[in-house]
């Protein structure tokens, strides 16, 4: 077993560790998704973010989109960047808001420029960002400096048997030594929802939730809604792996929070904690990647990922952690999983032991191990969006 | 200990999930409840895929189905002992 109590990894000029050390292009636009492309393709080492939004949204749609672009170059997982907007002025603002974290980052726009020339700049900055983010060494740092946020996927009735409660295990172990944790994924709580509210810290946090989880009742679901959400909630997947109800997947999904943990606030999506160490509660999706998008906008750096049926998904700055207990999923999708914990369900394995077989994958990932999502590609990178835009 | 066909997670629960590929209808399953680690036996009626719940006991229509000891919905149709429990027969009480 690694030891658990520190890992190397990159320490940022706010205090922040990475545990990966990229040198990100990051459109504001959609439109500026063909440069930002042109130039990671020019500069090896670089990687560009495309997304599909960022034009004509107003209001607390716009507040987010910022909040999960500038988080996201932001993260500490992120050495320095390169933002390339269509106009001057919302590249500022994200190359603003990036900028307070001390790390290197320009602004390029396109207007009066085109794509061409934009694309030579943003190269010849990179270039110079790659050459020195390459020479930054890992340095010794506490697990307390590691963020680590959790969502599920492709649940079944393995996950919350055996991957969801040794994600529990794992924080269990860990928040008491001073890391930060979140879970979100508001729609899948309804039925466990007051045992949610249960575990906050404080009748504050607890209260907070309850109102997020009401509000996102009446006005998503409840304005929205076209049928009973049963072929939604759950999924096809959910219900081909044994799940089927909402109840029966919210009460899987709690047991990611462990036995012992308790919130001790509620955070919008992709804002961050400001409570100092501990677990928080995300309102947010619960589509995979616009979940962890969201998690590693607020500052998460690495991810740990309970599937069933076998969920793929990655994110292009934040390794994510799969594990499963279904033994079918390890058969047949074993490129997919970074920890077995199957044992589990044979009783082969007790939670204990899983939990410290995540906790060793965890450390050896923060200190860069590639994920099976990184090796194998996978880069979702996933705007929530409010409404329509204007 | 060999390894259980079904394991329950609450000494309330109704229902358990099959943790093994390929349970078919005949087999006498060892099952295990998690909570406390007893266990007992009980026969599969029906081929029931892995993941999937089985009765633990009959279940008539509009009986409250209890997994994790928590409520999980109501079943729509009735289940005998040690058959197969899912969208066909349980519902949520919610939608």
């Amino acid at each position: 077993m690694t030891n658990s109590d520190y890992f190397f990894g990159y320490r940022r000029k706010n205090g922040r560790v990475g545990v990966r050390n990229h040198v990100v292009i990051l459109p504001v636009d959609d439109i500026s998704n063909a440069a930002a492309e042109a130039v990671a393709n020019n500069i090896k080492g670089t990687l560009a973010l495309p997304h599909a939004y960022g034009r004509l949204q107003f209001g607390a749609d716009l507040d987010l989109h910022f909040r999960t672009i500038i988080g996201t170059g932001a993260n500490p997982n992120v050495a320095a960047c390169v933002v390339i907007g269509i106009e001057p002025g919302w590249t500022q603002k994200v190359v603003d808001g990036i900028a307070k974290t001390g790390k290197p980052v320009s602004g390029f726009s396109i207007e009066q420029n085109g794509d061409i020339a934009t694309v030579a700049a943003a190269s010849r900055q990179a270039k110079e960002y790659v050459h020195w983010a390459t020479e930054l060494p890992r340095e010794k740092c506490e697990i307390a400096d590691l963020w680590i946020s959790t969502k599920c996927g492709e649940s079944d009735t393995t996950s919350g048997c055996g991957a969801n409660p040794a994600v529990g295990n794992m924080y269990d172990k860990l928040i008491p030594k001073g890391v930060y944790g979140v879970f979100g994924e508001t729609s899948e709580l309804t039925g466990a929802e007051h045992l949610c509210k249960a575990r906050a810290a404080t009748p504050e946090a607890g209260e907070k939730f309850l109102k997020t989880f009401q509000a996102y009742q009446d006005e998503v679901i409840e304005a929205h809604k076209t049928s009973d959400l049963s072929d939604s909630q759950p999924t096809k997947g959910n219900i081909e792996g044994g799940l089927s109800t909402i109840e029966e997947k919210a009460l899987g999904n709690l047991e990611k929070i462990g036995r012992e943990v308790k919130y001790i606030d509620v955070l919008g999506p992709a804002e961050e904690p400001e409570k100092g160490p501990g677990m928080y509660f995300m309102d947010s999706s619960s589509a995979a990647a616009e979940c962890v998008t969201l998690m590693a906008a607020a500052g998460f750096s690495v991810h740990t990922f309970p599937t069933g049926q076998g969920n793929i998904i990655g994110h292009p700055i934040v390794p994510v952690i799969k594990l499963t207990a279904n033994p079918r999923t390890i058969r047949t999708m074993s490129e997919h999983i970074d920890v077995d914990v199957s044992g589990i369900l044979r009783r082969e394995l007790t939670m204990s032991e899983a939990g410290d077989a995540l906790i060793d994958m965890v450390v050896r990932t923060a200190n860069g191990r590639a994920t099976a999502a990184e090796a194998l590609g996978h880069r979702e990178f996933v705007m929530t969006k409010l409404y329509r835009s204007a | 200990m060999s390894s259980p066909h079904l394991l329950v997670h609450h000494k309330d629960d109704n229902v358990g999930v099959v943790v093994v590929e390929g349970l078919s209808a005949g087999t006498e399953m060892l099952c295990v409840v998690t909570e406390d680690d007893s266990d007992f036996r009980l026969t599969a009626t029906e081929d029931v895929p892995i993941g999937h719940k089985v009765a633990l006991s009959d279940l008539s229509t509009d009986d409250t189905v209890i997994k994790y000891g928590a409520d999980i919905g109501r079943m729509i149709a009735p289940a005998v002992k040690g058959a197969h429990v899912h969208v066909h027969n349980l519902k949520t009480k919610r939608w």
